[in-house]
């Protein structure tokens, strides 16, 4: 019927974050970190906890921002290696009585593994394609999870329920010759806080080292990238392993947190979600992880919280609003206030 | 060999409407290069407006037009307001406005008609199709007001100055702006088609699946697949497409062991993309040769 | 008799970066004009600048109307025909589509004889009526941009760099049909080339831009038989 090819000169569709913006400056850094450690002091458990999950979905978030805003590979998914990392830290604490630190590093690498497993097939897949695979995955993974074949290790439709960690031998010495109290909701949330810093770090490194930028060139252009030399295969699959085991750890942490895995939990509802909190962070800025997971946390909150009836609309306009007013996400709305206190400085 | 036969032509069945809802998916790719994730919500509540109708005591036929044309209007209405202002902004971020728009016309939904589901005439009657079992009066119904839409837009697109014009600003809107078309309203005029093809979609549908506020979510997705495996370019390839699916899917529940119901959709999804990755253009779709 | 396009202080931006710098220039009616000048002088901005297709600031005036606040399709409907850089062809779509699009914001009424005018014009079209326009070769495509811009009859068509690419031949060829037009259809033309040589031809009049500036204007014979002007602005 039609022989006529459709050339297309493609504008990127995920576009890109000038270097020297990807993080936030040394000092706006420290004023959070800050924060960051003081604030559970202050308040109620329970707040701790929802802080504790707000990293968690950071987390999460940062890894989808590696994938799609580093490597522009659009991926609908994540929510299928959350659960495998949730569901491999979960089996081999309650089956395994391993210590819960020592399940992360695992969940990390059997999500890499299946990441860049998935990674594989997907290389011939972009954009639409793309993420009809990633969402098929995404379907499958609650389905597969309530599969009657490993009812023994997942717990069937009801999941397994996952014992809480207190804190450690010598954190606990300490605590007692200092007289200060530390519960578990404290505890986990600093050891979630510690390692949400070092994979903050690493990722901002790894997006300004070479494979950073084998990442980016191929978002950018895969053609040009790949006349480059760069290799294209190698540094796709790359990305989809290490934003994989991220959100294997995420969701390693999660379960903890919870202390409670099941099927529904982790639905297709999740992988949109955090494709939101991207969005709404800033593609591709590492920063607004924290900003676009809020968002997912607290926002359809108070939508219920306006009305129940119509949460699903009122949380819509909000996003609505949200996107009309800074479509580039929080990173516009960090690069406004940079560039207001810049004029303020020069006065 | 006649379970197969019988399951093939159950799947082209149900095909129908996965056909259907590609149409519209095509239609909207036409104008904007984007897949709308809210079309099936919008074909939604096209359906409860003329169930409404209904209720009201309209006749079906009237309720049917009087629903085609407010949806139109609604398509119309919901690009200028809510998806103009983004048209400059990056892909991702209208993806998450259709994301907004899904939950806000679901929540509406819920809130407007409620949860329970709802039985939705067919003007076709359910009678057995020419007395077999496998394909009632409806279905038959459903495959030929599809095929009659496919014809319809074939004509309008091919033999329309509107339509030229159309295709025009999908395929280089820079050289359709230089020829004088408004190529911004060809943009809403996309939506506007899609929209009235979804809510025929819906109204099709509806009596097969019962009308409730979540009765698109699988049909979308299989219509999006459907879309895509016939080539998003192709109406004609949309309505193959469909039937495919709707064969691929019965005969995946059918003849791969362990898959019930919930294992169908990611099963079927993941048997597209293995023929998206051997065609990448679909199986109708004009191949894309990519520049630097 | 007042100018057709009158051009007044033009500036031009892409994003930050300003491409032309207080442009002066202006168009009689009937005339062919040429703007020559190096790679990346501001020629083809020009164009676009004059079909409100990058950010201006400054006075651009067709017929005493001013162009600066209407979109680009209405600027085209006022008359104003251009073939793009590149030719811009509807690859999708037939030839004889191409040319229906090109008069698709006229009434029907005499677009079937003017479609049969530019087979004449260009025979080679009229065999690939039924084609889909993105087989047809370079030079093909650039007869059927300049055919299509046609098909608006319009007062003023703009052409960026239609030599590009082309056989000598077929350049030839069709800026005798440029000249036709312009001397039979009335139709004003400005032209942007690099191929100098050529453009200086059929022009009556000519203006040489610099970085975005007009450096250099006159007839068209004067500047071509200036062997100064060649060497220093147009290499020959």
């Amino acid at each position: 019927m039609t022989a006529v090819q459709e050339i297309v000169t493609e504008a990127p569709a995920i576009e890109a974050v000038p270097k020297r913006a990807m993080t936030l400056g040394a000092g706006t850094s420290l004023i959070v970190l800050a924060l960051l450690i003081l604030f559970p002091l202050f308040v109620k458990n329970f707040i701790i906890f929802q802080m504790t999950m707000l990293l968690v979905y950071g987390l999460a978030v940062l890894a989808l921002n590696i994938l799609t805003g580093g490597s522009g590979q659009f991926s609908l998914g994540q929510s299928a290696f959350y659960a495998v990392g949730a569901y491999t830290s979960a089996i081999l604490m309650e089956h395994a009585g391993v210590n819960y630190a020592l399940t992360l590093p695992v969940a990390g690498f059997v999500c890499f593994l299946f990441g860049f497993l998935f990674g594989l097939p997907a290389l011939r897949l972009s954009g639409i394609y793309l993420a009809l695979a990633t969402f098929a995955l995404a379907t499958a993974m609650p389905q597969l999870l309530k599969l009657g074949y490993f009812e023994y290790w997942t717990g069937g439709v009801q999941g397994l329920v996952v014992t809480k960690p207190d804190p450690p031998e010598i954190v606990q010495s300490v605590l007692k010759w200092s007289h200060l109290k530390m519960s578990q909701d404290m505890w986990l949330y600093y050891f979630t806080l510690v390692i949400t810093i070092a994979i903050y770090i690493f990722s901002v490194n790894l997006l300004r080292s070479r494979s950073g930028r084998a990442f980016m060139a191929i978002r950018d252009n895969e053609i040009a990238a790949s006349a480059m030399g760069v290799d294209v295969a190698l540094y796709k699959t790359l990305a989809f392993g290490v934003s994989a085991a991220i959100t294997g750890i995420a969701g390693g942490l999660g379960a903890i947190a919870v202390q409670f895995v099941a099927p529904d939990g982790y639905t297709i509802t999740l992988a949109i979600s955090l494709f939101l909190g991207m969005v709404v962070g800033g593609v591709g800025w590492l920063p607004g992880s924290i900003v676009g997971s809020a968002f997912i946390i607290f926002v359809p909150n108070i939508a219920e919280g306006i009305s129940k009836g119509l949460s699903g609309a009122v949380f819509g306009v909000i996003l609505f609003l949200v996107i009309f007013l800074v479509p580039h996400g929080a990173r516009q709305v960090a690069m406004v206030a940079q560039h207001l206190l810049g004029r303020f400085k020069k006065r | 060999m006649e379970l197969l036969t019988n399951q093939i032509l159950a799947g082209i069945a149900t095909g129908a409407i996965y056909a259907c809802m590609a149409l519209a998916v095509v239609m909207i790719y036409q104008a904007i290069d984007h897949l709308n994730f809210a079309q099936g919500e919008m074909a939604m509540f096209s359906t409860f407006i003329s169930w409404q109708l209904l209720q009201w005591g309209l006749p079906y036929w009237a309720a049917f037009l009087i629903t085609l044309i407010l949806s139109f209007v609604g398509g119309v209405l919901i690009e200028r307001i809510l998806f103009k202002p983004l048209a400059h902004a990056p892909v991702l971020t209208n993806v998450a406005g259709f994301i907004a728009l899904f939950a806000i016309i679901n929540s509406c939904a819920g809130l407007i008609w409620d949860f329970t589901i709802k039985e939705y005439p067919t003007p076709f009657g359910s009678a057995p199709f020419l007395g077999s079992q496998l394909i009632s009066t409806h279905q038959a119904g459903m495959i030929g007001v599809t095929v009659l839409l496919l014809i319809a837009l074939y004509a309008f697109f091919t033999y329309t100055r509107v339509g030229l014009a159309m295709r025009a600003a999908a395929s280089v809107p820079e050289s359709a702006r230089l020829v004088g078309i408004n190529t911004s309203w060809m943009i809403a005029l996309g939506w506007g088609m899609a929209a009235a093809i979804g809510s025929i979609a819906g109204m099709l549908i509806a009596p097969v699946v019962f009308l409730e506020p979540n009765m698109m979510g699988g049909v979308l997705i299989y219509g999006f697949a459907a879309a895509v495996l016939g080539g998003l370019t192709s109406p004609f390839g949309a309505v193959i497409g469909g039937f495919l699916v709707g064969i691929i899917e019965n005969l995946a529940g059918t003849y791969i062991p362990g898959v019930g119901n919930e294992l169908k959709l990611p099963i079927a999804l993941a048997l597209i993309i293995t023929v998206l990755v051997i065609k990448p253009a679909g199986l109708f779709g004009r191949p894309i040769v990519k520049r630097v | 008799m007042s100018p057709l396009l009158n051009i007044k202080a033009l500036n031009a931006y892409y994003g930050q970066v300003q491409a032309l710098h207080g442009l002066e220039f202006s168009l009689n009616e009937g005339t062919v004009t040429t703007l020559l000048g190096a790679n990346g002088a501001g020629k083809t901005t020009t164009l676009r600048a004059i079909c409100n297709m990058v950010r201006t600031s400054g006075a651009i005036e067709f017929d005493g109307a001013p162009l600066s606040n209407r979109s680009t399709e209405n600027i085209v409907r006022l008359g104003i025909a251009h073939v793009p850089q590149g030719r811009g062809t509807f690859t999708t779509v037939t030839v004889e589509e191409n040319l229906q699009l090109g008069a698709i914001t006229r009434s029907k009424s005499g677009v079937a004889s003017d479609i049969e005018r530019m087979y004449a014009y260009f025979p080679v079209l009229k065999e690939r009526r039924s084609q889909q326009a993105g087989t047809l070769s370079g030079g093909e495509q650039q007869m059927l941009a300049v055919a299509r811009a046609l098909m608006l009859r319009p007062r003023l068509m703009l052409l960026d760099e239609p030599s590009f690419g082309l056989a000598p031949l077929i350049v030839r060829d069709l800026f005798n049909i440029l000249g036709k037009i312009n001397r039979e259809d009335k139709v004003t033309i400005l032209v942007v080339e690099q191929n100098a040589q050529l453009a200086l031809e059929i022009a009556d009049h000519a203006y040489v831009i610099e970085t975005g500036r007009i450096v250099m204007s006159g007839k068209a014979g004067e500047i071509a038989d200036n062997e100064d002007v060649r060497k220093s602005y147009l290499g020959y």
